[in-house]
């Protein structure tokens, strides 16, 4: 997979110096492809990859076996089940559990892929785990191109040239409202300072 | 033809002149640095350290063997379309038709491998030219119709059919070569093309005052250009017959047409850079940017290069000219001309 990406797409890496040497950190991207995940994880040197957790919602990719067998077992993704933190528990206790193993998670706070190429709202589970871990950076990874490659709903792979723009790290707050909006204007930046041909 | 490890002796001597060279470079480049720490020489640094990259996958490959050339040469098409089609706007729509576009290079760079030259040339400008409309048509769609068919076209033009011609010239050029084969030919080509734009860039550096377009690209300077073309034209004079069936005069000739077809490449991209809004055409190749950066001024030149020896007009009518026991004919002949002799080594084929 890495080989798909670094030779087939081809990844251009912007400020790959604000990236954290080692965990426990936070990679945060926009989502727009399956690949993403596979992408912010290619960033990082091949030693950190046992490290590397993508977190996903449990209702997409336990939905079939094989998923959910490739989700566990290959990508080592740490399931969150969406919606459970209105019953009162805590969804994001196993994330917070690896974060202090010291290991790497990638999140998406779109929450989705939703419409290609275009940056979404950002949910707020961020802005907690952020929070109640707030020594770890979170770094923000602004991804453009994957969503060309394969958007949602096609398998078809069209080679497209991915740059991934990496944002100053930022620290969680008191108010995960605050920290939220503030993780979001600094994707914004990061897609304001890309050149991005119009795509409709 | 005397050769080393199965290549030619003249293309190994020119080899190891290259490598001299770089050793060189980056001796200079370092005591620059070591003379002045700091941002001022950093990317004149990485440039060279993407040179030894650059020449040491392009020597390895071509050297290694034919076919492992030409895949080689087909993934630097690869490269600069997807680069190309990543930089311009396309439409959601045509997302698969522009697999149909990656699809042109295989076919565009079998035809060379098997040196069928009739459809080599007219493949890309009119075969996939006339198929791609349709194919956007049947999209369903008809706003940004004419912008798409445009854009992917010209990208087609630029990234294949122009760069395809140094892996054409390295299978074709054994018959019209005897001195240093095809692979002696692309050698020619690619290193001077290379030379141009580094003696360009080391001129205007130097020297440059007055602006040539500055408009499209400020960089670039009066003094730069004809320091650079004088350069080439020396350079492509004094290793010409030793690459290529040209004589000296022939060689400097050549090395003009090369090194004024880079600039006009060099800056048709600049053009292309500014309407897009972009600086550089990615970030593949540290401290030059991207895969477009590196083969603009190649574009226009390989098809200048041959079209002007196809103008020739001193064909000598030796029908006995059996592949390799030609030398009086082509140096005396004196003109690359692969373009033409293409269909003399057809003819002689067909003869035999």
């Amino acid at each position: 997979m890495r080989a798909l990406i670094l030779v087939a797409l081809g990844l251009t890496v912007r400020h790959r110096e604000r990236l954290p040497k080692d965990g426990p950190a936070i990679l945060a991207g926009n989502h727009n492809s399956n690949l993403d995940a596979l992408a912010m994880m290619s960033l990082m040197p091949l030693r950190l990859l046992p490290k590397l957790r993508p977190v996903a919602a449990m209702d997409y990719f336990y939905s079939s076996r094989l998923r959910g067998w490739f989700a566990d077992q290959i990508v080592g993704i740490i399931p969150v089940k969406r919606g459970s933190g209105k019953e009162g528990g805590n969804p994001l206790l196993l994330a917070e559990q690896a974060l202090d193993r010291g290991e790497i998670l990638v999140i998406f706070p779109e929450g989705t892929r939703g419409e290609p190429e275009t940056l979404q709202a950002f949910k707020k589970g961020i802005g907690h785990l952020a929070k109640a871990r707030s020594k770890v950076p979170v770094v923000p990874g602004f991804i453009h191109g994957l969503g060309k490659a394969p958007p949602r709903g096609s398998a078809l792979l069209v080679p497209f040239n991915v740059i991934v723009s990496v944002g100053e790290p930022l620290y969680g707050k008191e108010s995960y409202d605050a920290f939220v909006s503030e993780l979001e204007a600094a994707m914004t930046a990061l897609a304001a300072q890309e050149k991005l041909p119009a795509w409709e | 033809m005397s050769a080393i490890l199965g290549l030619p002796a003249n293309v190994v001597y020119a080899t190891v002149a290259i490598y001299a060279l770089l050793v060189i470079a980056s001796i200079v480049v370092g005591v620059l640095r070591w003379k002045n720490p700091g941002e001022r020489y950093s990317e004149l640094a990485s440039r060279t350290d993407s040179w030894w990259w650059m020449i040491g996958a392009f020597t390895l490959c071509i050297l290694l063997n034919q076919t492992v050339a030409i895949f080689f040469l087909a993934f630097i098409s690869y490269l600069a379309l997807k680069e190309y089609l990543s930089l311009i706007p396309t439409r959601r729509i045509d997302r698969e038709v522009l697999l149909f576009a990656y699809l042109a290079i295989p076919i565009q760079y079998y035809w060379a491998a098997i040196d069928w030259y009739g459809m080599f040339i007219v493949f890309v400008p009119v075969w996939m030219f006339l198929f791609l409309p349709p194919l956007l048509v049947l999209r369903g769609r008809s706003e940004g119709f004419l912008r798409a068919v445009g854009t992917i076209s010209s990208g087609l033009m630029m990234t294949v059919f122009t760069l395809s011609h140094m892996a054409w010239l390295l299978v074709s050029g054994d018959v019209v070569n005897p001195v240093a084969g095809g692979v002696g030919l692309l050698f020619f080509l690619v290193v001077l093309t290379q030379f141009n734009d580094v003696a360009q860039y080391c001129w205007g550096k130097l020297f440059g005052r007055h602006k040539v377009t500055p408009h499209v690209s400020p960089k670039k300077t009066w003094e730069g250009l004809i320091g650079g073309v004088a350069t080439t034209t020396l350079v492509a004079a004094l290793a010409g017959p030793y690459l290529t069936p040209l004589d000296m005069r022939w060689s400097a000739l050549a090395g003009l047409i090369l090194g004024i077809a880079g600039f006009l490449g060099d800056i048709t991209m600049s053009a292309m850079k500014r309407d897009l809004g972009v600086k550089d055409t990615g970030g593949l190749i540290p401290g030059h940017g991207g895969i477009l950066d590196r083969v603009d001024s190649p574009l226009t030149r390989h098809r200048c290069s041959c079209t002007s020896s196809a103008t020739s007009t001193t064909h000598e009518q030796e029908p006995a000219h059996e592949t390799a026991q030609v030398p009086v004919l082509r140096r005396g002949g004196a003109r690359l001309d692969p373009c033409r002799a293409r269909s003399y080594g057809a003819a002689s084929r067909a003869a035999a």
